[in-house]
């Protein structure tokens, strides 16, 4: 690649200027001739049999068009282990099962129709808590699987096993050891729009379904067994993404409401429109999984790593989603962040009747790095080793064959600890502040950084199509929510076909018209999306500079005649441009047609959109598209044992932080926060930070107060008066952004993805910080005050 | 109970007949089809409903609309200038990064030009306790700060706001 000219400048996002206007269309704003608008009714209990659902007053309100139930509509099955049903039948495992639904013409009858419906319940017993679930005795969720066998436990049939090493050699080499155990709470990804779909039955009996998701093509495949399930067999689903109001992981999975809104459709014959409130999103939209983590570590007298032994515990909730999958990525932090020579990692997951937990940004990977880098300040203590310098010492490198397989090309980890330790004044504060209670502490991170295989395929598929203006459309099936996908496709478009980012325009997310893409997940976006572009745009310059070789010598011929009239006297170069104009002469950039070896002679070229007319408008005309469909160099893994090397590119980072504790009140204050990252390469600065920003936030959220507060099932604080999230007020202190670029192979231009690592170490970071500061230790997120007062207190007895 | 209100909307003047009970943002989005006002929340805790009545940042979705009587509400919509110009705040959304997902900015945009148009110069502390009702799930608020002081730089130097209002 030779000299960019627009990937890496900082460069204004191409949606921004209808965001700041209120020209961005959200699925609140969208509207459909004929639309009704659906409300569900949820379950009343945590566990309970349903015995019978009187719909009769809500049918008999006037606007109300239908009312559904389990008993009157086709049973819809989903979810990752298909244990879920659009409307629940014969029992509700948690208070957000979907009982019964209504299409009304305006929201408030459908919300009075809901308030109508009666539903006669057998309360069960139920469980909440994930151990107690795990007894000989204890209720059954689900008493069958989904072929209808009947289940004995609770433990949800996933399996993640990792053994590499000889763990008992590692134990007895170890001089120190530390182990503990560690928790992290459920929390809502607070998306600020919140969950909503149009589902709309076109006159061809097909699907057409506005949906908030991260996965339209998983999300066709999952609404087309729906279709087949109602009896619409060979009906198509189409996705369309509208403009969304973040996701951060809600929607990679399919949901509950968008199957009833199916159903409300095709029962009305009309177009229903489903959104949730605020408090129905809190209430009855899956948070971020939690899980209790048993780690131990142990390092030789030098502070090498001996072994690491990790064991999950997830309580799932009532239902599985991909969430399910987490300990998968937990995997990749448990062998793979610093070089451990014997590992053993286990992790399972029971049903409860709790509300049912589904992805949320870093997937597995937070839960898994606070404990792994909390234990490693213990062990970095009792072996009285510097943290800093124990990070040094098992410090990953460029080259390295981790235990679970992970092939790790580029690697600055090196760089994003000195670096971090560097902006923090490590040297002079670690240790200094207790009289203070102010101290330091980092936490370091590894995240797929070349997309994550979790599917059979993982690739991106792209169309770009090329007008007569010179303009390229991009059809991409990666999914913009916010993170600045777009902003990265239009620049690396831009850059790999050589026209200004002006004359690049992204389509809507549309299954109808995009190519396939495997989701919008894993940080992956703008590494796959990107190089999906760039592999097009190679066949696009070939096939332009193979017609150039045609039109190109005659509008030379034009141009060099009007430039010398112009110009009498002129004597252009001793070449014969004739016997240069052939296609590995030429070179395209910013929609100009030039040759290479002149460059800045301005006769000798010729635009891209002369060129594209001049072609269209002859005789057997063609103009010009191109697709590609990229396919990451990975592996799926074999998640029984733990083994595959599931990216393309590893990122590595280190993140540091500076509080100061009031032990009077528990309450933490972050002084300043540094955050340095192995990113490849940056592709537009503006949009980099915004990332890294933002994901620092949701840390500092996680970490110090946000929690999914629940009450046998029920959940305690479905607002944003008692659910908090960081406010401008909260993030009024300095961050230090560094970013390590590496250049990676497998990268687009280098480049490795960025949306997830900002998040994953920040937790760890403050409770590193907090110990340094008053020499206590909360294990279980998030650090309230009450927890941090109360172990002040143990301290002090 | 029908009542009629007659009020400022952003370039001019409007007649609505209410239901007693109606909220602003249902008449902005619904009756004029004002959709750049978001609701987020429903309850006043996020901000993204946010509009400018008489000059003053509130939260539409819980202003009752018989309130705008004879008053003057400005929306996203009405910070731009003719041919659709941003006005400075939009315009230093854009450049500087404090966009992303996009939801909360029309109320976060409006929440700004509230204080700006009371403190031309204000401190990072003055921004940041402005914006305190407006909540932002994606960007950290850095670049959200940033972009307000650059919008009041532009706005000390450039004179008025740009844009319609």
């Amino acid at each position: 690649m030779s000299e960019l000219r627009h990937v890496g400048r900082d460069t204004p996002r191409p949606d921004a200027a209808a965001k700041a206007s209120g020209k961005a269309h959200y699925i609140h704003d969208l509207s459909r001739p004929g639309m009704l608008f659906g409300k569900i009714k949820f379950s009343e209990h945590a566990h309970a049999r349903i015995l019978h659902v009187d719909t009769s007053r809500a049918e008999r309100l006037p606007g109300v068009r239908a009312v559904i139930t389990a008993a009157n509509t086709p049973q819809v099955r989903f979810g990752y282990l298909r244990d879920n049903f659009a409307l629940k039948k014969d029992k509700v495992r948690h208070f957000r099962d979907e009982v019964a639904a209504v299409a009304a013409m305006d929201p408030d009858a459908a919300a009075e129709a809901v308030e109508l419906i009666r539903v006669e319940y057998e309360p069960l017993p139920a469980v909440f808590d994930p151990y107690a679930a795990m007894m000989e005795g204890a209720p059954l969720v689900h008493e069958t699987d989904p072929e209808g066998r009947p289940r004995e436990t609770n433990e949800v049939p996933v399996a993640f096993h990792h053994v590499s090493g000889d763990i008992d050699a590692g134990r007895r080499a170890a001089k120190h050891v530390a182990e503990g155990r560690f928790s992290t709470p459920r929390i809502q990804q607070s998306c600020m729009g919140t969950a909503g779909c149009i589902a709309e039955f076109g006159g061809d009996g097909n699907l057409t379904i506005w949906a908030k998701t991260q996965i339209p093509f998983l999300a066709q495949r999952d609404f087309n067994r729906a279709l087949a399930a109602m009896g619409l067999d060979g009906r198509n689903a189409r996705v369309i993404v509208p403009c969304l109001g973040g996701a951060f992981g809600s929607g990679l999975d399919t949901h509950a409401y968008e199957y009833v809104a199916i159903l409300l459709a095709h029962r009305t014959g009309r177009p229903v429109k489903i959104v949730y409130t605020r408090h129905e999103e809190f209430a009855n939209l899956s948070p971020r999984q939690s899980a209790q983590v048993y780690v131990s570590q142990g390092c030789d007298e030098a502070g090498r790593l001996t072994f690491r032994h990790v064991e999950v515990f997830q309580d799932n909730g009532a239902y599985t989603s991909w969430g399910a999958t987490y300990p998968g990525v937990m995997l990749l932090p448990a062998t793979s962040l610093y070089k451990v020579p014997s590992i053993v990692f286990d992790a399972r997951m029971v049903y409860t009747n709790n509300t049912y937990c589904q992805a949320m940004r870093g997937y597995g990977n937070p839960e898994m790095t606070w404990p792994l880098e909390s234990n490693l300040d213990e062990l970095a203590e009792a072996a009285g080793i510097d943290p800093f310098e124990m990070r040094l010492i098992n410090c990953n490198e460029p080259g390295e064959t981790t235990p679970m397989g992970a092939r790790v090309t580029t690697c600055g980890l090196r760089d994003c600890l000195v670096a971090a330790a560097g902006k923090l004044d490590w040297a002079s504060k670690r240790g200094r502040g207790r009289k203070m209670r102010r101290g330091v502490g980092m936490a370091s991170l590894v995240h797929v950084g070349g997309s994550g295989r979790i599917y059979r395929s993982d690739a991106s598929g792209i169309i770009l199509r090329l007008d007569d203006f010179g303009n390229v459309y991009v059809s991409s099936g990666g999914v913009e929510m916010g993170q600045g996908l777009h902003s990265a496709l239009t620049l690396g478009v831009a850059e790999s076909l050589g026209v200004l980012p002006a004359n690049v325009f992204i389509n809507e997310t549309d299954t109808a018209t995009c190519p396939w893409d495997v989701g919008t997940h894993a940080s992956r976006g703008a590494f796959t999306a990107c190089n999906a572009a760039i592999l097009a745009a190679a066949k696009l310059r070939n096939r332009i500079f193979t017609l150039a070789e045609e039109i190109f010598p005659a509008e030379i011929e034009r141009n060099l005649a009007a430039y010398r009239s112009e110009r009498p006297g002129y004597q252009p170069p001793r070449f014969d441009w004739r016997l240069e104009a052939k296609r590995d002469r030429f070179d395209l950039r910013d929609g100009m047609i030039f040759l290479k070896d002149a460059p800045d002679e301005p006769w000798a070229r010729l635009e891209l959109e002369r060129l594209l007319r001049a072609i269209h408008f002859r005789p057997a005309g063609e103009m010009l598209t191109a697709e590609a469909f990229y396919d990451p160099p990975s592996d799926l893994p074999d998640w029984g044992r733990g083994r595959g090397n599931m990216s393309a590119a590893y990122a590595y980072g280190t993140q540091g932080v500076e509080v100061e504790v009031d032990v009077e009140t528990g309450e933490v204050q972050i002084l300043r926060m540094v955050s340095a990252h192995d990113v490849g390469r940056v592709l537009n600065p503006q949009t980099i930070r915004g990332q890294a920003y933002g994901a620092i936030a949701q840390g500092i959220g996680y970490a110090l107060y946000e929690e999914v507060r629940t009450e046998e099932g029920r959940i305690l604080n479905p607002n944003f008066t008692d659910y908090k999230i960081p406010t401008a007020w909260e993030m009024g202190f300095p961050i230090d952004l560094v970013f390590i670029e590496t250049n990676d192979p497998a990268g687009p231009f280098g480049a490795k993805g960025v949306g997830e690592p900002g998040l994953v170490p920040t937790a760890p970071a403050i409770a590193n910080a907090i110990y340094d500061a008053v020499g206590v230790r909360v294990r279980d997120l998030p650090i309230t005050p009450e927890k941090l007062l109360a172990a002040l207190a143990d301290e002090e007895r | 109970m029908k009542t009629e209100v007659s009020f400022t909307l952003n370039a001019g003047v409007v007649v609505a007949e209410l239901a007693g009970h109606e909220l602003l943002i249902d008449l902005l989005r619904d009756r004029f089809g004002l959709t750049g006002t978001k609701e987020g929340c429903g309850q006043g805790e996020c901000g993204a409903c946010t509009v400018l009545v008489d000059g003053r940042a509130v939260n539409s979705c819980i202003y009752p609309a018989l309130e705008v009587e004879g008053r003057q509400v400005v929306t996203i919509e009405g910070l731009l200038g003719p041919g659709n110009d941003l006005a400075a705040i939009q315009r230093a959304f854009v450049e500087h990064g404090g966009i992303q997902c996009g939801f909360c900015s029309p109320g976060m945009i409006l929440s700004a030009r509230a204080l700006l148009d009371r403190i031309a110069d204000p401190s990072e502390e003055q921004i940041r306790e402005a914006l305190v009702g407006n909540l932002c799930r994606c960007t950290g608020y850095v670049q959200i700060v940033e972009s307000v002081r650059k919008a009041a730089e532009a706005m000390r130097s450039g004179g008025s706001g740009g844009g319609g209002a």
